[in-house]
């Protein structure tokens, strides 16, 4: 240790703004995209809070105009996706800890890294600036929702608005290309001697499957995106009939990127849950290999199953078939995590800490999503449920209460190795079981108002679904008073800087970040660390 | 094996819950607390329902068993419990039984899951034809089969609902205009939009379709009940997407063919088919 802080005198370490503007250290730019993925969630969830007041009673109460209700529907897709869980998961954990994890110096491409973070703010102010701007005529804002189907994207939000949250998009995806870029050059070019790819914690084989899906994914929205943007200004018709184009074919384009998305979202929730479970169970992984693998199983199947969106656009019968079965293959992969994952706990020895809750929170509510989406991969239900509310219940039900719950347990998990303090566990546990009651009120309710029918998307409603979107909407109030309890434990974990040991867990944390001080030197595995034989996963 | 008597009596109760066709459920239109489809008038709704009940069933009975086997692992693997943890970390039978297993579930689920689709996808002959066309913001009818009858159809406002003397709870649902079809008749629908992509749906009939410019998507359906039946715009459509319901009024053959001498008078006297036309041409116009 002691020679390690000596080396890292003489190596370049750059202090004040310049430490962050300029910088190339993983670590440091983890902890940016940390910070820009909580201002973002508290923007996305205001947002969220104001859809919720507008629906508790049926009428019209804050929203004097419909698009401004659409503008924030759209706007808290996109920001929670783009701005707020990817950021978090793979910016943020991804560069902390996938190299600390294979014992590397830093990300293969450092000044890349610099770049990827910095256009995300870039596109985030687009996207902000673009609630600023004529929308459809007379209206400002994207009102097209967060998958901007044309023609309404096209034709129907005529005003500058849309192309500002297209070249957002744009950037958006740029930056997360570049990211993946460089975690997959990373995890396959830089692990410490003797770290195979089968030694590989499953939160560091969980970034380098989602990377690859960002790879093949972001250039299709890319594609599809720029043709909206030549379609709406240089007189392309890709997507209006009356030129020969067809709509259609954007939902395709949207969707093929779309699809692999959701998995890009919950994937590296996956690899957290597994390093959580296997930490506070004081076990191994139960079948290792069997959950590498099902992650790549989902990532390759993930992409053959997009137009299950799309079940009521007129697809013809045989493709509905063959999209309900590709579909269904995907509960195999995501069974085999969800038992293995028991299977792990089981024998072991459990400490319920703050991080241990939201990874046990997040395996029953994910398998809830889960089900659910086994109800919906069947074009013959869907044809009732989808565009309804059950919809909106199953997908924040894997990503809400999934990849949300998977965020704070690495949160909790994390936080005493990357900022060198203990959290207090009472605050922790209370914002978890407010967190969790919350959700649950929030989102249940929304697969009753879906079975009666519920459209989703809607600013007003029938005054028969007035009794659930109310239970919902006080739901959505405590899961927005939670975000209260967590930014206080952050504060309070400042305020008390109750100093971390270098593995706060004990024995259960074995993967390498836990080998080294609470934070972690500046620069790290200057002489490469040597993983031995039997130390395994 | 009380223990997993008691299971089954939970997971039972629990699925009873859903399943039960709820006194709630009406036909046609959502009530109070309703947590279950709306009543079915259509043997392809009939279906949705009932597979939609055996895949309740199902995944009731899969997350009660995580749901369990959490609580166990709980209970039973606690620091306290269980001081010394095990190190098992491979077991081929159980690896294999949980990839099977699930295996065999789905393909439960899709067998039936196939039949419905091409009960709903394949469309019968039909004996009557209505095409249904989307715009920002309401719905156009034409009936195919009939001269000169086309219409549109404008969500009632409030102010509309209250004077018509319409009880409250149809406010966004409630039409000017609305669809007659007889009863046990096989309509076929023929959807299109003329702006951006709406859906026409009837929760009830167990149809919907989207309405997509460029293109004439179909759908079916035979309604086996008269009475009125009301839907709304399933595709985000812009600013007043909340606001273009869908109303469809099934009656006896003989009501059909009073109204249908009454239609034609009553719609061709307004010329809506010559409007249709005159949007187009202005439409036309506009892009030259």
């Amino acid at each position: 240790m002691a020679g390690q802080a000596a080396h890292g005198e003489h190596e370049d370490h750059p202090t004040g703004w310049r430490r962050y503007v300029y910088s190339t250290n993983h670590k440091d730019i983890g902890t940016m995209y940390l910070i820009f993925a909580i201002v973002a969630g508290i923007v996305g969830g205001a947002l969220s809070v104001g859809m919720r007041m507008e629906l508790q009673e049926p009428g019209m109460q804050i929203f004097s105009n419909p698009h401004t209700f659409n503008v924030f529907t759209t706007a808290h897709g996109l920001i929670m996706i783009f701005f707020m869980v990817m950021p978090a998961m793979i910016g943020g954990y991804g560069n902390w800890f996938v190299p600390l994890m294979i014992g590397a110096p830093d990300m293969a491409f450092p000044r890349m890294n610099n770049i990827s973070f910095w256009l995300l703010p870039s596109a985030f102010a687009l996207l902000i600036l673009s609630l600023f701007f004529e929308g459809p005529a007379g209206n400002y804002g994207v009102g097209g929702g967060w998958t901007v189907y044309a023609p309404l994207s096209t034709s129907g939000q005529p005003g500058p608005a849309m192309d500002f949250a297209i070249l957002a998009l744009h950037i958006a995806g740029a930056s997360s290309i570049l990211g993946a870029i460089n975690f997959i050059t990373t995890i396959l070019n830089m692990r410490a001697p003797g770290m195979t790819l089968h030694k590989m914690p499953l939160f560091v084989w969980s970034v380098l499957v989602t990377a690859f899906l960002l790879l093949l994914s972001l250039p299709v929205l890319a594609g599809g995106i720029t043709m909206l943007l030549t379609d709406r200004n240089f007189g392309t018709s890709f997507f209006d009939p009356a030129g020969g184009g067809d709509p259609i074919l954007f939902q395709h384009l949207f969707w093929f990127f779309g699809h692999p998305e959701v998995y890009i979202l919950i994937l590296p929730g996956f690899g957290i849950v597994s390093q959580v479970i296997s930490t506070f169970s004081r076990k191994p992984v139960f079948g290792y290999l069997g959950m590498a693998y099902a992650m790549v199983a989902i990532g390759v199947v993930g992409f053959v199953v997009w137009a299950h969106h799309m079940y009521t656009v007129g697809l013809d019968v045989d493709t509905q078939a063959y999209f309900v079965a590709a579909t269904m293959v995907i509960a195999v992969p995501t069974g085999v995590k969800i038992f293995s994952w028991i299977a792990t706990m089981w024998g072991g020895s459990l400490e319920f800490r703050a991080p241990m809750l939201f990874a046990i929170g997040f395996i029953f509510l994910f398998t809830l999503g889960g089900v659910t989406g086994v109800v919906l991969s069947n074009a013959g239900v869907d044809r009732s449920y989808h565009d309804t509310y059950y919809v909106v219940a199953h997908f924040h039900y894997v990503l809400s209460l999934g990849a949300v719950f998977a965020i704070f347990s690495a949160w909790y998990y994390w936080f005493p190795k990357m900022f060198g303090y203990m959290y207090s566990e009472t605050i922790a546990k209370v914002h978890f079981w407010m967190m969790f009651i919350g959700v649950n009120m929030l989102f249940m309710p929304m697969h009753f108002l879906g079975r009666a029918g519920m459209p989703r998307r809607y600013v007003d409603y029938p005054e028969a679904f007035a009794g659930w979107n109310m239970v919902a909407s006080y739901g959505s109030y405590l899961s927005a008073f939670s975000v209260f309890i967590f930014l206080g434990c952050v504060a309070h974990a400042f305020a008390k800087k109750e100093k971390a040991s270098a593995n706060p867990w004990g024995e259960g944390a074995n993967t390498l970040e836990w080998t080294l001080s609470s934070p972690p030197p500046f620069h790290q595995f200057s002489d490469l660390p040597r993983i031995e034989e039997d130390a395994s996963h | 094996m009380r223990s997993l008597n008691k299971i089954t009596a939970v997971m039972a109760g629990v699925a009873a819950f859903f399943t039960s066709t709820a006194a709630w459920a009406v036909a046609g239109r959502p009530t109070d607390w309703q947590i279950n489809f709306q009543d079915a008038v259509t043997p392809v709704m009939e279906d949705i329902i009932s597979f939609d009940n055996y895949l309740l069933w199902i995944i009731t009975a899969v997350s009660v068993f995580v749901l369990i086997l959490l609580l166990v692992v709980m209970l039973k693997f606690n620091a306290r419990a269980n001081p010394v943890p095990s190190k098992t970390t491979h077991h081929v039978g159980i690896e294999v039984a949980w990839t099977i297993i699930p295996v065999l579930i789905l393909v439960a689920i899709a067998i039936p899951s196939f039949r419905l689709l091409y009960l709903q996808r394949t469309i019968p002959e039909a004996d009557m034809t209505i095409k249904a066309i989307g715009y920002q913001w309401y719905w156009g009818y034409e009936y195919s089969d009939l001269e000169d009858v086309a219409f549109e159809s404008v969500m009632l406002t409030k102010e509309e609902v209250k004077a018509k003397g319409l009880p409250s709870s149809v406010y966004l649902l409630e039409t000017d205009t609305e669809i007659v079809v007889p009863v046990n008749k096989t309509i076929r629908l023929q959807v299109t939009a003329e702006d951006v992509i709406h859906a026409w749906t009837i929760p009830s009939f167990g149809v919907k379709i989207d309405a997509v410019p460029g293109r004439l998507n179909e759908a079916w359906f035979k309604a086996t009940e008269v009475g009125t039946y009301y839907g709304q715009c399933s595709e985000l459509c812009g600013i007043n997407h909340a606001f273009m319901p869908i109303r469809v009024r099934v009656v006896t053959q003989d009501e059909f063919d009073a109204w249908t001498v009454w239609a034609k008078d009553e719609y061709a006297s307004i010329e809506t088919s010559v409007k249709f036309a005159d949007a187009d041409t202005v439409k036309a116009a506009v892009a030259r």
